[in-house]
């Protein structure tokens, strides 16, 4: 149990009587990146508020770095960081400013508060516009500037609430190169994304959330896994036949199976059989005359994985996000 | 209890004293620099209290001296009055301040920081009674200008202005409260308004009482602003003051009222932050 950096056993929460969180259970190391994955709602928001003090449970327990998230939140705090999913930036004071202002509340002396503050916005290339007020500052620019907040205190701990949520794809890269180097400097990231691609990328192991609950959890590979090995996915050109090419290769594999009638796409996991039930599925297809736009084995999404432990598409509950909330909404993030 | 838990216990006791004023002074800057790079905020909560000093001076002036005791002159009555607004009226953007932040999610930002508890607000209010003190202190000039002169000496009209950036601190905590309860900007705007009108205008702060008529005046009589603006009145008109009272009960009811806010709006704001 010392080990590990976040612990939690049956994290329970609720908001009247909307059920946040219905017993969480985690586990994370130290030094690696944990994704918390999960649509709009599912719990992952109140999760961290709770890791990070600014909520108590209603039920079970949680350390982070040793500590007690509710009786030892004190000394907790000194240790963590946190990165919110609107820029915690003050508008009205330059980006140094803010910067040196955290690290005061870290109780750093002035000095070295200041010599933190130009450093760390000199690594996230913030020095330029160190003297700005944060109001001029661009969308990646605020996350950035309220990451080197969270990280001016220098925490064991770092938690970024959906960190690339609203970011343009640039930013989105420079998010996630700048988490990779914070782990290899061996800080512990617990990190909340409905993005599978982003946990795909960065994280060393995920645990999928939905409503309150934790319901798989493992690196990305085992997640997999889960689904059977390799998924067959063909894609039919005339989306209008994508039932009849379903009929003709569902059965083929050991089990389950989807068809987007969006995309004219029918998955199927085939287990270990796949260059077999490749074979087969081109010769049913050939025979009833159903031309391809694609065909291939791959290893399984997370999508695929999502789909399969969820039932539903992992973006499909994404709800207009709303400013100022939490409780009130109750499930949320 | 042995001596050296009782020394560590001194030790923490006086790191989390220093704390919280270290941490507030951080805040109170921080509010201040808002202040100064938002001169508008400013700009226009003055200029508000100052039409309203020309509004009754040169348009309900001539009117309201009939009203008034012979030898009173209009103005001197009304700037007590008009103080008091004025530190009231500026004390909403506490409220206002809290709602930005906590929309904004730095409050969640300060809650997941390790400092002082108390930072947050005692930052807000005492930034918020430097402001209003700014707003007080040009409405004083305004008032010279206007023609309003002291009738009691000066150390009592310094008194009066003391007392009213007492009444504004302490309703910078009433607005704190509102601020933290509702959390949202239009929602605090709206519900002050709603909340000074009764007090401000159902006041003797720009008429005499005697023209209400009865229920109006008994609420009057227990209105605070009423109570603070007599006693103001008492401060800078001395004789010529239609109090009635004597200056030391007005002092003693004013003194009391400004407690009795801080003791209520002090603990409830300090709780409500803890939970939110």
């Amino acid at each position: 149990m010392a080990d590990q950096m976040i612990r939690t056993e049956g994290l329970r929460k609720s908001f009247g009587d909307v059920h946040a969180l219905k017993g969480v259970d985690l586990d994370v190391e130290p030094a690696t990146v944990f994704g918390l994955l999960g649509p709009n709602g599912a719990g992952k928001t109140t999760t961290v508020r709770i890791l990070t003090t600014l909520l108590t449970p209603d039920e079970g327990q949680a350390e982070v770095a040793g500590f007690d998230v509710v009786r030892d939140a004190e000394p907790l705090r000194h240790v963590i960081g946190l990165a919110g999913q609107s820029a915690a930036v003050d508008e009205n004071l330059t980006g140094l400013e803010n910067i040196e202002m955290v690290g005061r509340l870290y109780h750093l002396p002035a000095p070295e508060a200041k010599r933190r503050a130009v450093e760390i916005m000199d690594r996230f290339e913030l020095s330029e516009a160190a003297h700005r007020t944060a109001k001029t500052y661009s969308g990646g620019m605020r996350r950035r500037l309220d990451l080197c907040a969270s990280l001016v205190g220098r925490p064991t701990v770092l938690f970024l609430d959906e960190p690339t949520t609203g970011l343009d794809p640039r930013s989105r890269i420079e998010m996630w190169d700048i988490i990779r180097e914070l782990q290899d400097e061996g800080t512990t990231i617990l990190l909340t994304t409905q993005y599978l691609d982003e946990v795909d990328r960065l994280a060393d192991r995920i645990a999928v959330i939905d409503v309150g609950k934790v319901i798989a959890e493992g690196t990305s590979d085992e997640l997999k896994t889960r689904v059977g090995g390799e998924v067959l996915a063909i894609r039919v050109a005339d989306r209008s036949r994508v039932g009849e090419a379903a009929g003709a290769v569902l059965g083929l594999g050991p089990g389950g199976g989807a068809v987007d009638n969006n995309i004219g796409e029918v998955t199927v996991p085939v287990g270990d059989q796949g260059p077999a039930i490749l074979t087969e599925a081109v010769r049913r297809l050939d025979a009833a005359g159903i031309a391809l736009a694609d065909i291939a084995l791959r290893r399984p999404t997370l999508d695929d994985v999502f789909m399969a432990l969820t039932g539903h598409a992992a973006e499909e509950a994404e709800q207009p996000k709303e400013n100022g909330k939490r409780g009130r909404r109750g499930r949320r993030g | 209890m042995s001596a050296t838990v009782t020394a560590e216990r001194t030790v923490d006791t006086e790191r989390r004293l220093r704390y919280a004023i270290s941490d507030g002074w951080v805040l109170t800057k921080r509010n201040l620099i808002t202040y100064v790079r938002k001169p508008d905020l400013l700009v226009f909560s003055t200029i508000q209290p100052v039409m309203f000093v020309l509004l009754f001076v040169y348009v309900f002036g001539g009117a309201m001296s009939l009203a008034l005791p012979p030898g009173l002159p209009y103005v001197d009555f009304l700037m007590p009055g008009i103080f008091v607004q004025t530190a009231i009226f500026a004390a909403t953007q506490t409220g206002v301040g809290l709602a930005e932040d906590l929309k904004k999610g730095l409050v969640d930002r300060f809650r997941s920081l390790p400092m002082a508890r108390s930072a947050v607000l005692s930052g807000r209010t005492l930034a918020d009674s430097a402001a209003i003190a700014f707003q007080v202190i040009l409405m004083t000039v305004v008032a010279v200008l206007v023609g309003f002169q002291l009738h009691a000496g000066l150390p009592k009209g310094m008194l009066a202005i003391v007392g009213t950036l007492a009444v504004g601190y302490a309703f910078t905590w009433m607005f704190a409260f509102a601020g933290l309860s509702l959390k949202s900007v239009e929602a605090v705007q709206a519900a002050s308004f709603t909340l000074i009108f009764p007090f401000v205008f159902a006041s003797t702060a720009f008429v005499p009482a005697s023209t209400f008529p009865s229920w109006l005046q008994a609420w009057s009589k227990v209105n605070p602003v009423s109570i603070w603006v007599d006693t103001f009145r008492d401060l800078t008109l001395g004789a010529l003051s239609p109090g009635g009272e004597n200056l030391m009960t007005h002092l003693w009811q004013s003194t009391a009222w400004f407690l009795a806010i801080l003791a209520i709006f002090v603990p409830l704001s300090v709780r409500l932050y803890r939970r939110t």
